[in-house]
């Protein structure tokens, strides 16, 4: 299957933003971390384990009337820092967006650890996570040292 | 480098200076000798959570070398109690003095106070993080008994899984290529993310509950309390620590120069049997707080240990 067939398996949008190859599986993490899931008044469309020729197989997904900002962008990496991001404007990619992760992730997500000082909501100073390994994805808190599990990470989104 | 936070903040070289000075700083630390290198400089006391002796030694080392010290004083009565952050105390503290040794019961806390902080902050204790100047300690004991940190055979003993003592400890050791034995209840284990950390580091980890086992071609045996306060359950609190009671009679087979350590307090986990023994080293390893603690306070504040103590000291 083409990859243009895998992307009209849903409709086309007017308007929104298109993320593409996110790892087969992980698009409904991808929509948690974003705070796309759940209440939420845009549509969604999204497709899991189609196939792919760079990846094998790949999830998509579609938000109307919305546009990916750069802080989603950020938490966007932590999941599927190899994805495409595309917003669509009138119906056609009007830009390409690129995610990158740096060598520390500073405001996106809290530590997991339950006693780590960054846990006190009123202490002021950025969470910070540094990227130990990029594949696969090892975090570790800046202030603690405890590696994340990125299915915490998930609900620790900031 | 700013404090000491953990203890990978220190290469192996700088350990062994920081130890050397320590060495020179002996006669200082007992008392036999004045030598003021940190007069008119401050040191923070800040415990946010009950220490002893980890408190006490900052304070002696800070003093014997001339220094002054001021403390938080109780948590219950500081402006912590009133909902001050870690931030607003650090801003505060920090100018007030040229140093800050903290313990505080949230592990980064240290890390935290040093990113917020002008001056260097000495990790005295954060959660169940690190205790690096323990390690310093711990190091320093280990050397003067065996003359060598490296290629040492050491026993970890008791509560691994949740004493920070042994986790900065292992890791160090690991740095000086020592062969580690973890000898722990199933229950207290250490935890299998240190276990891995230690392995991918190179380091040779056996894990046993079999204590009595371990310790006759073992060059460090150390002991660590069972913490009650651990357990949710009596019974399981008994059980764990009732596994190890290390007795005189037990070392019949041990090597002549192993010694046993412990960071105190202890509970039963050593008899007092083993005091009078050749191998018990843990009274010693608590004065050596002080040592090890002076030479980490000069070498944060820039000062240095001359390499003739004794030629610029006073009597007392």
């Amino acid at each position: 299957m083409s990859n243009e067939q895998s992307m009209r398996r849903v409709t086309a949008i007017r308007n929104g933003t298109v993320i593409d190859h996110v790892p087969s599986g992980q698009a409904l993490r991808v929509l948690e971390m974003l705070g796309i899931a759940g209440e939420t008044s845009v549509p969604v469309s999204l497709v899991m384990n189609v196939p792919s020729k760079k990846l094998g197989s790949k999830d998509i997904i579609k938000v109307e009337d919305r546009e990916l900002t750069q802080s989603e962008l950020d938490r966007l990496a932590l999941v599927a820092p190899d994805a495409h991001v595309a917003i669509i404007r009138a119906y056609v990619v009007a830009e390409k967006l690129s995610i990158n992760l740096g060598e520390e992730v500073v405001n996106v997500v809290r530590c997991t650890f339950s006693n780590c000082i960054t846990t006190n909501a009123r202490e002021p100073l950025a969470h910070r996570l540094r990227v130990v390994s990029r594949d696969p994805l090892h975090l570790r808190c800046h202030y603690c040292g405890r590696p994340q599990n990125l299915d915490d990470l998930v609900k620790n989104a900031l | 480098m700013t404090g000491l936070i953990t203890m990978d903040d220190l290469t192996n070289e700088e350990i062994l200076s920081i130890l050397d000075d320590a060495e020179r700083l002996l006669p200082v630390a007992r008392g036999e000798l004045y030598l003021p290198l940190l007069q008119g400089r401050i040191m923070g006391n800040l415990f946010f959570e009950p220490s002893t002796r980890t408190r006490m030694s900052f304070e002696t080392a800070m003093k014997r070398l001339g220094g002054d010290v001021i403390n938080l004083g109780d948590v219950k009565t500081s402006s912590v109690v009133k909902g001050e952050t870690l931030f607003d105390t650090i801003q505060m503290v920090d100018g007030y003095t040229d140093i800050i040794a903290m313990r505080h019961p949230r592990q980064g806390a240290a890390q935290y106070a040093q990113d917020a902080a002008r001056v260097p902050i000495l990790n005295g204790g954060d959660g169940a993080g690190n205790h690096p100047t323990q390690t310093m300690l711990d190091l320093f004991t280990i050397r003067q008994a065996h003359g060598r940190l490296d290629g040492l055979k050491v026993v970890l003993a008791g509560d691994l899984r949740y004493g920070r003592t042994v986790h900065s400890l292992s890791h160090a050791l690991t740095r000086f290529g020592c062969e580690l034995i973890f000898a722990s209840p199933t229950l207290l284990q250490m935890p299998a993310e240190i276990v891995s950390d230690l392995r991918e580091h190179g380091a040779t980890v056996t894990e046993t509950e079999d204590l009595y086992g371990s310790i006759d071609d073992a060059d460090v045996v150390y002991m660590t309390r069972i913490q009650k306060e651990r357990f949710a359950d009596e019974d399981e609190y008994a059980r764990c620590a009732g596994a190890y009671k290390l007795h005189a009679k037990h070392l019949g087979d041990v090597k002549g120069n192993m010694i046993i350590m412990h960071p105190l307090p202890r509970v039963d986990e050593i008899h007092p049997s083993v005091d009078e023994t050749r191998h018990a080293r843990y009274f010693e390893q608590a004065f050596n707080g002080v040592v090890a603690r002076m030479a980490l306070l000069c070498r944060l504040l820039g000062v240095t240990v001359p390499a003739d103590v004794n030629a610029q000291g006073g009597a007392l």
